[in-house]
């Protein structure tokens, strides 16, 4: 298991590389990457991603464990990102692995699920130099209760 | 002491990221009335109970949590990581 909540950009496909080097007996291999979302200048210039230190890594870890605990995977990585992120940029990314696909899938959705409303991340979206807090989606909330 | 910690559009409108403050309230939504009556910043920030969360000791808690063993008590808005 590796945990990582950085402010640096991560090579996706380097981080892909490196985990998947230390698998053994492995069948399935899933990753999931969330990138920031629009065009410079026209819907967005940046985005400012706050974390909460301490609790971030105390959370995400929780988060992996459960999964664990959950399904039969071998491995599992979390990168999360906060600062400032240009459009195009990596924000995070999860990877896990498994015996079986239908189990690396599910672990790494609901990985996602709860990082997205359970680790203490917020954003914030700079266009022409006004900042706006991205709200929660329900959506997001509701999808925690299909686990 | 207690230290408070604030984030995203909260520590905005509270002007501050943190600060340690001494209290007699027993729950966390002891401490948001006594804060709401400290000043019109609290009072607005902490007007809807649904539109944020609270951390006690970096463990979400609910709004009649004791506080009685707190240290750092964190209040933010519904999380958007991923």
């Amino acid at each position: 298991m590796r945990i990582s909540v950085q402010n640096e950009f991560f090579d996706f496909s380097k981080e892909v590389e490196n985990f998947s080097s230390k698998l053994d007996n492995v069948g399935a291999l899933v990753t999931f990457t969330g990138i920031v979302r629009g065009q410079k200048s026209k819907t967005l210039d940046y985005m400012l991603i706050e974390h909460y230190p301490g609790m971030t890594e105390t959370q995400i870890k929780l988060i992996v464990e459960e999964t664990f605990k959950r399904w039969r995977i071998c491995d599992a990585l979390v990168i999360h990102r906060y600062g400032k992120l240009e459009p195009g940029e990596p924000i995070m990314m999860v990877a896990t692995a498994a015996r079986h696909r239908k189990e690396a899938f599910e672990a790494a959705e609901y990985l996602m699920d709860y990082l997205k409303s359970r680790a203490p991340f917020w954003k914030k979206e700079i266009l022409n130099g006004e900042g706006n807090w991205v709200d929660a989606a329900s959506v997001d909330e509701a999808a925690l209760s299909r686990w | 002491m207690i230290d408070l910690i604030y984030f995203s559009w909260i520590r905005e409108r509270i002007g501050k990221p943190s600060e340690s403050i001494e209290t007699r309230a027993a729950t966390v939504i002891e401490l948001i009335e006594e804060l709401k009556k400290k000043d019109i910043r609290y009072s607005e920030v902490f007007s809807d109970l649904g539109s944020f969360r609270v951390a006690i000791n970096q463990e979400l808690a609910n709004f009649d949590a004791s506080i009685i063993e707190a240290k750092e008590i964190a209040f933010f808005p519904p999380m958007t990581g991923g």
